[in-house]
């Protein structure tokens, strides 16, 4: 069976959808660790959910580093984007 | 250890292709180096649309790319064709190229026109090659030199085809290979965590200075780099911040420590990983790593582009799936198991690392076997200020 989530390094809090995953669903994201995340949001493919329960100013990381920090808490399986995630570096939809 | 056959050159280098190039001083005799090198077997004209009628900096990357690209050790030897009246001083390439290889010299206005300088082009090649290696010897990965690239980029690229070449890129480096990576946009935004790779104060400053000499460059033209990055079509694809769009581009570098930080075309002094300032366009990034001794060049595709380059093979690798199928002509490595949870990353990469050792001992890459390594289509050098 394919998965439907990609975890690219295991230091990451975040996983990647590669397909279109629904709330509800029960996601395996990593078969050797055995992380099953029960999803709260519609996640599209390409988009990232939490591995667990993170507070406000909490790092995101994916790829191993930080790609930015939580605006506010986000619940293990919810969908992880610009609503809830704020770059130190700068970010497009902001000015 | 893993090995490779590859010809032996008397610089010490080794080749992983057999080639004499033929190389115009400015673009203005592309038309002669192309007809030369259709008269013979191996040899391949490295054509481009500069040299004349720049400033002195950009003459300077012209004539350093120039000789670069002969230096390849890809290269036997090489025929420099010259117009006569360029800015670029043929004389001067020729003379840094002759201590490496067989170097000859036409000029065109001087011979009289396209019909002798085509004639004698072809003559001179003849004398020159003559004791060039002609046979395949052991070689160990150490002897290789492999350029780094991503473009068309889909949401595979980040997942799967740009984390296994950085697989790749770990396994070259840790067996005493060289590897050069760049695209100087593309650091943009994840800056800070690249330059914790940096081997010391002075490699981690020289990235710093690159990317801000490149967002000067734009906002002399009115545009801010950073702002509207990523871009809306990044967020609705799920790229949520600049970091995480350059974290999917660079980890194509891998994970081992940045000895460096080369100009456009310049070649690295010692072995090991290195940052070449370099543009993200093709033609003048495959150029660059070229002229810095690149004999392979590993590029990951999502969406599929097909270019190759002429003097050294291009490996295609996507993770998309339909893009292999679809594209299946252009594309050599499919890694779309990583995203299918049938193999690792680690694994991936391992089979990109022993393609590439095949290709390096003599196998062709699908842009080789199609022809879609054409010089002029696929190659340029990368020059900055105006043209005159």
């Amino acid at each position: 069976m394919s998965q439907k989530a990609h975890l690219i390094n295991t230091r990451d809090n975040v996983a990647v959808a590669v397909e279109d995953i629904y709330p509800g669903e029960k996601i395996v994201v990593d078969k050797d660790r055995k992380i099953e995340i029960k999803i709260k949001d519609k996640i599209k493919y390409g988009h990232k959910f939490s591995l667990k329960d993170m507070s406000s100013g909490e790092p995101i990381i994916k790829y191993g580093e930080e790609i930015g920090e939580a605006t506010k808490k986000i619940e293990k399986g919810e969908h992880v984007h610009v609503h809830n995630v704020e770059s130190r570096r700068g970010r497009g939809d902001l000015k | 250890m893993a090995s490779f056959k590859g010809y032996k050159r008397k610089d010490g280098s080794t080749g992983v292709r057999n080639y004499i190039a033929v190389l115009p001083t400015v673009g203005c005799v592309n038309v002669a180096a192309q007809k030369i090198a259709t008269q013979i077997d191996d040899a391949v004209p490295f054509l481009h649309h500069q040299g004349c009628t720049q400033l002195s900096p950009d003459i300077d990357i012209v004539e350093r790319v120039l000789a670069g690209i002969a230096k390849n050790p890809n290269v036997k030897s090489v025929l420099l064709v010259s117009l006569g009246c360029e800015s670029v001083t043929a004389e001067k390439v020729k003379k840094s190229i002759s201590q490496h290889k067989d170097v000859d010299l036409v000029r065109f206005q001087e011979l009289g026109g396209l019909k002798e300088t085509v004639s004698k082009g072809v003559k001179k090649i003849k004398e020159m090659s003559k004791d060039a290696e002609e046979e395949r010897t052991e070689a160990e990965v150490d002897d290789l030199v492999i350029g780094v690239k991503c473009g068309a980029s889909d949401t595979t690229s980040g997942i799967a085809s740009n984390p296994a070449i950085g697989k790749t890129v770990d396994n070259i480096i840790e067996m005493g290979g060289t590897v050069i990576f760049g695209e100087t946009t593309e650091v943009l935004g994840a800056e800070h965590i690249l330059t914790k790779r940096a081997v010391n104060e002075n490699v981690k400053k020289k990235i710093y200075d690159k990317v801000d000499e490149m967002e000067e460059r734009a906002a002399d033209f009115g545009v801010d780099m950073r702002g509207g990055q990523p871009t809306e079509g990044n967020i609705k694809g799920g790229l949520t911040t600049i970091e995480d769009k350059s974290l999917g581009a660079i980890v194509k570098s891998g994970t081992k420590p940045i000895n460096g930080v080369l100009e456009y075309g310049e070649r690295p002094d010692k072995k090991g990983l290195y940052f070449m300032d370099s543009p993200g366009r093709e033609m003048e990034f495959m150029t660059g790593v070229a002229s810095a001794g690149s004999q392979i060049i590993l590029f990951s595709t999502g969406i599929g582009a097909p270019q190759g380059f002429p003097i050294s093979p291009v490996i295609k690798v996507t993770g998309n799936k339909h893009t292999y199928e679809n594209l299946n002509e252009h594309m050599d490595v499919d890694v779309s198991n990583i995203i299918e949870g049938k193999e690792t990353t680690g694994e991936a990469g391992k089979r990109v690392f022993e393609g590439l050792l095949e290709v390096a001992s003599g196998k062709k890459v699908k842009a080789e076997n199609v022809g879609y390594d054409d010089s002029g289509v696929n190659s340029d050098i990368y020059t900055r200020g105006p043209v005159i």
